[in-house]
């Protein structure tokens, strides 16, 4: 499931990442926000929405400088990199799934220009048939499905990348269980 | 056809940058939409897409009512209207009582069906579009040309010209950085809105969901930032159960731009928090504007099934032509007469029925089942009945209906075509009518018509079987050989053929026109004369002479009342077959053989459209070809209609004569000297074509071909 959902990914654009445990996918993080950007004027680079990840284990990176947990509109429209944990992705079209009705989750990934989504290995289903029974929007008041970064064509029909939300689509896979989930 | 919708056509198939951009679209998108759809059953999804959707069609009511109660039960605030003014005032309301200055939108086909923007602008609201095509028509002043894809009419240069003014900064055309403009641009725009105006894809009675979709991600920052948020939502859109959701999800990426998801999805059930804390204020419109009415109209209730895909207009051979500003009309393309028709009323869509040749390329990929053709024959039926046909017309049909006094004048008019005839073919005819020899030539009546020269033929005595021919005007009027064809292969099988002279006109042109009653006397006419209870079989050489003996007759009937002809209608029907597939069947059943051994070269073959798509016919001429020693070459776009069209070709011939034309070019570039077809109408268009152009490439159809090598 895993490969066939890496490559729909990668078909449309997306960079996909495995890691075992969550230490490493963490190591990976680390290091992407130490390259993407430490210095920049007044606010943070990135934004980490909350998740199991970011109040658990991930907690050591919030303090690092540039990054924070407190996701604003201004944050989030300043920073350049935002973080979510999605809750599903589907293998047959590359697609992340996450309950986004707290708005923390989609303005950091919306507003920013590098969307890190963090993914288990475990929640990658088949296709919208599997995902049905997962979901429910009477108690999800915004389900948002997100396959590769954001396009468009209306200039002459050519594909450009990154019209209004993120240019780049960087999706953590990680084995481990994480422990909320 | 009024003149200035003329020269608009004129305009658009000589605007280079349009045709251009709309020819490279359709090319790739055949290819695209087929590895879009890759291992996936597209009759059974259409199957159940066509079948939820019109369910919901069927029971409009009472989705509303239960869509209402579940949005609200969730929060939002429902509004159902069938009139579009109340929709604007319900709006601004909203946007007075929230103290709203500006609107972000995010592209909504219903919004611009009740031009809402120029109506909220008035009322001194700044509205934003935030697709990016729809800014750029926005900041041009102009109508979207496509559905899906607004502003492909525009080229890069068009585009840095109106994004320089807009940010007051000389811009190059390169694509990259006009759409990073825009990003910086719109996003201010966003942050500071305080309401968002978005359409809604599906609608979902269960749930109270909306579902939107976008590339861009626009829709959820139109649903996000902004502290309003309403939807406006056609009630065509509802589906009953949220699982109905997936068959649409799945479709619609696939059929409107051969994605297999688009980049955003957002299911949204009532109103989330706004980022600082408080209640967004959802309001969702439903909005009626004549759907319902269309909902219980038997012929129009299957326009709800549509998903707004747009792929029939990226499958059209008129609309990659003409593009979609010469509607004249928000929706545009075959749905979009149909929409106009309804939506505005039935004489707006008078001049754009016009435009369908009736290929039916739409009908094979709509993921909603709707037969558009079919529709826009109602609407010129309807057309027809409310304000009749022109004096001109009335007095063609009226011959038409005059077998005698019709067949007389055709024989008249191979006496008096000489004047202009060379070889078998006018070259050119005077005034008026010359541009029906601009771009090809028209054959000449033949000296002596198939029903005059059948006396001669002689037939082998004591055959098995016997079947009826159906000649049609174009093969007993201008083409007999093609006749005398099939008569000698029949022969060779064991079978008699007679030729009910009384046989007419198959009232295929008068169906073309609207003109139903006209239809229903040929068809009547034609069943008395064919007597198809004594034949084995009834066999035409032309497909939409077929189609109208198989299809047709009984629904001309049925509609002008006519129903005591109803079961011969049937018989005939059941025994009416087309050349290539009884010749097929022939030859399987050993009964026909063809010469062994031949290497007659290279030919290709151009798919008529009533053969194709109606008769389902493709796979039997070419086999036949094959065995009788021809190496078939495919050329490109084989299924895709030469614009003949009957009498499309002479009405709108600036239109007619550039789909030839790449029709020819198409079977040039096989670099086969020779072209087979089943149908006497695309002879006659393509051999015209080439001829004018003085091309060497033989144009036959497949019966004069097959009758060379019959044993």
């Amino acid at each position: 499931m895993y490969e066939q959902f890496k490559a729909k990914a990668e078909g449309v654009g997306a960079e996909v990442h495995r890691f075992a445990r969550e230490t490493e996918a963490l190591e990976f993080l680390r290091a992407l926000l130490k390259t993407e950007g430490t210095a920049q004027a007044g606010g943070p680079v990135a934004v980490w929405a909350p998740g199991a990840l970011r109040d658990g284990a991930g907690k050591v990176l919030l303090s690092l400088p540039g990054i924070t947990g407190a996701v604003t509109r201004e944050a989030a429209a300043g920073a350049r990199i935002g973080i979510s944990e999605v809750d599903w992705a589907l293998a047959d079209t590359g697609t992340l799934v996450q309950d986004q009705s707290a708005p923390e989750q989609r303005l950091v990934s919306s507003l920013t220009e590098l969307h890190v989504a963090i993914l288990r290995s475990g929640t990658i289903l088949s296709d919208k048939l599997a995902l049905l029974s997962k979901i429910d929007p009477r108690k999800s008041r915004y389900i948002a499905f997100i396959t590769g970064p954001s396009r468009t064509a209306d200039i002459e029909r050519v594909l450009t990348i990154g019209v209004h939300g993120p240019k780049r689509v960087l999706i953590l896979c990680i084995d481990e269980t994480g422990v909320a989930a | 056809m009024k003149r200035e919708f003329k020269e608009s056509i004129t305009r658009a198939v000589n605007n280079a940058n349009l045709t251009g951009a709309l020819g490279k679209f359709s090319e790739a998108y055949k290819v695209n939409r087929a590895k879009a759809y890759e291992g996936m059953d597209f009759e059974a999804l259409r199957g159940t897409i066509a079948d939820r959707k019109a369910y919901a069609a069927s029971h409009l009511d009472e989705m509303a009512e239960r869509f209402t109660a579940n949005a609200e039960a969730a929060g939002a605030k429902v509004f159902r209207t069938s009139d579009p003014a109340a929709v604007k005032e319900y709006i601004l309301k909203v946007a007075r009582e929230n103290g709203v200055k500006s609107v972000v939108k995010s592209k909504s086909m219903a919004t611009e069906e009740i031009h809402l923007n120029a109506f909220l602008e008035a009322n001194g609201i700044e509205v934003g579009e935030t697709d990016l095509g729809e800014w750029i028509i926005q900041l041009a002043g102009q109508k979207p040309s496509h559905m899906v894809m607004p502003a492909i009419h525009m080229t890069k240069e068009e585009v840095a010209e109106l994004f320089s003014k807009e940010v007051d900064e000389r811009l190059s055309s390169d694509i990259p950085r006009l759409v990073e403009v825009a990003r910086q641009e719109l996003r201010s725009k966003f942050l500071k809105a305080e309401m968002g105006i978005s359409g809604g894809n599906i609608a979902v009675a269960d749930t109270g969901s909306i579902v939107l979709m976008t590339n861009e991600g626009n829709a959820r920052l139109v649903t996000t930032l902004p502290k309003v948020h309403i939807a406006l939502v056609g009630i065509e859109k509802f589906v009953e159960k949220f699982e109905d959701v997936v068959p649409v999800l799945t479709a619609l990426p696939r059929s409107a731009t051969a994605q297999l998801l688009t980049s955003y999805v957002s299911i949204i059930t009532g109103p989330t928090e706004n980022d600082d804390g408080s209640r967004k204020e959802l309001h969702i419109i439903l909005m009626d504007n004549r759907r319902s009415e269309m909902a219980r109209d038997p012929k129009f209730k299957q326009a709800l099934q549509c998903i707004r895909c747009g792929s029939c207009l990226n499958v059209c051979p008129i609309f990659r032509l003409v593009g979609g500003h010469v509607f004249g009309s928000v929706y545009t393309g075959g749905i979009g007469t149909i929409l106009t028709a309804w939506f505005e009323e039935l004489k707006k869509s008078d001049d754009i029925q016009g435009l369908c040749i009736q290929c039916g390329n739409c009908k094979e990929v709509c993921p909603g089942k709707l037969d558009i053709p079919e529709m826009i024959m109602e609407i010129r039926r309807r057309l027809v009945a409310e304000q009749g046909t022109s004096l001109a017309q009335k007095a063609i049909f009226g011959v038409v209906n005059n077998r005698k006094l019709f067949h007389g004048m055709l024989r008249a008019a191979s006496i008096a075509g000489k004047a202009f005839t060379s070889g078998s073919f006018i070259r050119h005819l005077p005034l008026f009518l010359s541009d029906l020899t601009e771009t090809r030539s028209l054959p000449a009546i033949a000296a002596e018509p198939f029903r005059d020269r059948f006396a001669r033929i002689e037939q082998p005595k004591g055959c098995p079987e016997k079947a009826v021919f159906y000649a049609g005007c174009l093969i007993d009027f201008a083409y007999p050989e093609m006749g005398a064809s099939l008569v000698k292969i029949l022969n060779k099988a064991g079978i008699e053929v007679v030729f009910p002279q009384e046989q007419t006109c198959c009232g295929a042109p008068a169906l073309y026109n609207g003109a139903w009653d006209v239809a229903a006397q040929n068809a009547a006419d034609n069943i008395d004369a064919l007597r198809a209870d004594e034949a084995t079989y009834v066999v035409s050489a032309c497909p939409t002479c077929t189609v109208a003996l198989n299809h047709e007759f009984g629904k001309t009937l049925e509609t002008a009342g006519r129903t005591e002809w109803l079961e011969k209608a049937k018989v005939l029907a059941e025994k009416t077959v087309d050349f290539s597939t009884l010749v097929k069947r022939l030859v399987d059943a050993g009964r026909l053989t063809l010469k062994e051994g031949n290497e007659l070269g290279k030919i290709t073959y151009h798919d008529s459209c009533h053969l194709k798509r109606t008769l389902r016919v493709s796979e039997e001429p070419r086999e036949l070809l094959q065995k009788a020693g021809y190496q078939v070459a495919e050329m490109f776009e084989c299924d895709t209609c030469c614009g003949m069209g009957g009498s499309y070709s002479m009405k709108l011939p600036e239109i007619s004569a550039p789909i030839l034309q790449r029709k020819l070019h198409n079977i040039k570039e096989t670099g086969a000297p020779l072209v087979a077809m089943d149908c006497p109408g695309c002879v006659l268009q393509i051999r015209g074509g080439f001829d004018r152009e003085g091309s060497k490439v033989e144009v036959r159809h497949t019966a004069e071909l097959l009758a060379e090598q019959v044993e």
